[in-house]
């Protein structure tokens, strides 16, 4: 056990190091980071001086070795636009995130677990064909379009829900649904499968022989075990919307992380930019590691593989 | 007098006739899908000829036109106009072209590089293996949008850098798929045989492997055109994409933003509905090339 997570966590050490020597690697090879550092119209002089402050003019692991110290630090650097630090602001527009990532997951699994247990419990059913068409429109339509349909329909038309910002439950209800819409199909078909490998097991043929009901079954023996796999998902897919919400977040103007992260495109304020893609990054690696370790923790078979 | 091999001859079926033709049959083709994309595609080669006005200049005079069907709509602009007047049917068409060459470019470029080295990885092993796949990992661990996002904002908009963009974020999905086909197909007999024939491994890579796993490849490229798109539009709307006033569907949507809560739908409708109906089709494609070609990737 205690080999199985040394070697996760330096898998993990590792997966960080990448993470930051591709975000230092790009933005050096595109061109010279201090144009993407100084605010759009600097004189030469501004430049260089930028050069100077950020050690540029330093040889490259010089360069990488100050960028992983104010890292390991949390200095992510300054925004140019609000002439805070990113950490900052990135910890206040936190809590919105997470606020509507909840909402969103709460409603995908609402939607997501019964429409994936009804498509499994007769396969080729209505139920079934349903479950798929679901899946596939939840694929095929970008959540943008969904946020920019409901808006027209619910906003525009019906007046019955606010467009944007947030507020009261009103205002969290269409970005939930946009954001939630992808991963309520992609936790249906995990449900689905789950269920039918559940279903196909000897300890529910031995319940079906004991002449249980069908609906007891289904709830009581089959359900909790399938549902393991299908919130070990819900946990990494939490961290992955918070990260993946930026287009949602703009649609409906929500005060979140991708908000900020628009904000840092549209101003060019690279450090925020920056700063947003390296938290997202470290954030989901390092989630990535606790589920490993939980597994292990889970199942004996995981942590004797190696 | 009749040979043992006459005994026991079994009567053989006829063999089916016109099979080439069978094998194409259209039965089982989703022609839906296929249509579609053919049109898509078609609409994309005579974008010139067949849009109406230019899609890149309009008149001031005539903005925000509805339909056609609604009062106010005229027939000179079918779809209606947006904000700057300028006609969304032509723009519609164009951004056809602009969908079409950003997606089947990207995932082509994309298709290359991760199949080259899902290749290399699996077949070579050892310390090449360990790399690329850690490098993979750590790719994958990244939201594509947001990875995308970070690029785009880099580089600054640009139709082809999208396309490396969008290349560069989705490689590490064919990696992986074509690393695990490798390692299965390296144990196989042709490929000892090969080894015992004296080919060199760029040779056995090239001549044996490759072959093997194109069929995932191009299964795996349809799936992803769909996920393209999608990118490529996302990264138009949020304005990393493609740059105005390039007509893309994405950004015809952002631009179509600012008139939706007065309710000039038809500047989010139309573009949505193009994205819609191609990532479907592709979607749809995909799935049954899947199911068709390659039953191991069917738990994708």
């Amino acid at each position: 056990m205690r080999q199985y997570v040394i070697r996760r966590v330096g898998y993990c050490l590792l997966s960080l190091f990448l993470l930051s020597l591709t975000i230092f690697f790009f933005v050096r090879v595109t061109g010279d980071p201090a144009t993407l550092l100084v605010e759009p119209g600097a004189s030469d002089a501004d430049i260089a001086a930028i050069h100077h402050h950020f050690g540029l003019d330093q040889p490259l692991w010089t360069q990488y070795g100050l960028f992983v110290w104010s890292l390991a630090h949390g200095d992510l650097g300054q925004s140019f636009y609000y002439q805070t630090p990113v950490m900052e602001l990135y910890l206040q527009r936190l809590p919105n995130s997470l606020l509507l990532a909840f909402v969103a997951m709460a409603l995908s699994l609402l939607i997501g677990i019964p429409s994936g247990i009804l498509a499994s419990v007769r396969v080729g059913g209505f139920w079934d064909g349903f479950g798929k068409l679901f899946s596939l429109l939840g694929l095929s339509l970008p959540s943008f379009l969904v946020g920019l349909l409901l808006i027209l329909v619910f906003s525009v038309y019906l007046g019955w829900l606010p467009s944007s910002g947030a507020g009261g439950p009103l205002h969290l209800i269409m970005p939930a649904f946009a954001l939630g819409w992808y991963f309520a199909a992609s936790h249906m078909r995990l449900t689905r499968s789950s269920m039918l490998d559940v279903l196909g097991s000897e300890y529910i043929k031995l319940a079906r022989l004991k002449g249980l009901p069908q609906s007891l079954v289904i709830a009581k023996h089959a359900f909790k075990n399938a549902l393991i796999p299908v919130l070990t998902l819900a946990g990494i897919n939490l961290v992955i919307m918070v990260n993946v919400a930026v287009v949602v977040e703009v649609v409906f103007a929500w005060p979140g992380i991708g908000r900020l992260l628009y904000e840092g495109i549209t101003f060019r304020d690279f450090p925020i930019v920056q700063g947003v893609v390296i938290l997202g990054g470290a954030m989901i690696v390092i989630v990535n590691l606790f589920v490993d370790i939980l597994y292990a923790v889970i199942d004996p078979r995981i942590r004797l593989e190696s | 007098m009749s040979t043992p091999a006459d005994v026991i001859r079994l009567p053989t079926p006829a063999p089916p006739r016109f099979s080439a033709i069978r094998a194409l049959r259209l039965g089982d083709v989703p022609m839906v899908p296929l249509a579609i994309l053919g049109v898509i595609a078609l609409v994309a080669v005579f974008a010139n000829q067949l849009a109406p006005h230019n899609p890149e200049i309009g008149s001031l005079t005539a903005r925000f036109k509805p339909p056609f069907w609604v009062k106010g709509g005229s027939t000179e602009y079918l779809l209606g106009t947006d904000q700057l007047g300028r006609d969304v049917l032509s723009r519609l068409i164009f951004g056809a072209r602009v969908s079409m060459v950003v997606g089947f470019t990207a995932v082509f470029f994309a298709g290359i590089v991760g199949t080259i080295l899902g290749i290399v990885s699996g077949y070579l092993g050892g310390w090449v293996d360990q790399v690329i796949m850690r490098i993979t990992d750590t790719w994958l661990a990244l939201p594509a949008l947001m990875f995308a996002i970070f690029l785009a904002s880099i580089v600054g908009p640009s139709m082809w850098n999208i396309v490396i963009i969008l290349g560069l974020v989705y490689w590490t999905r064919y990696a992986r798929v074509i690393r695990g086909e490798v390692l299965s197909l390296k144990e196989r007999e042709f490929v000892r045989l090969a080894i015992v024939a004296g080919c060199s491994k760029l040779t056995i890579m090239r001549r044996h492997i490759l072959p093997n796993v194109i069929n995932s490849a191009v299964v795996l490229g349809t799936l992803m055109l769909g996920v393209v798109i999608i990118t490529e539009a996302t990264l138009s709307f949020l304005g990393v994409g493609v740059p105005p006033p390039e007509p893309a569907w994405g950004l015809m949507l952002s631009d179509g933003k600012q008139g939706l809560m007065v309710g000039y739908w038809w500047l989010t409708v139309f573009p949505g509905g193009c994205i819609v109906l191609m990532v479907l089709s592709a979607n749809l494609l995909g799935d049954w090339l899947r199911v068709k070609f390659d039953p191991q990737l069917r738990q994708l």
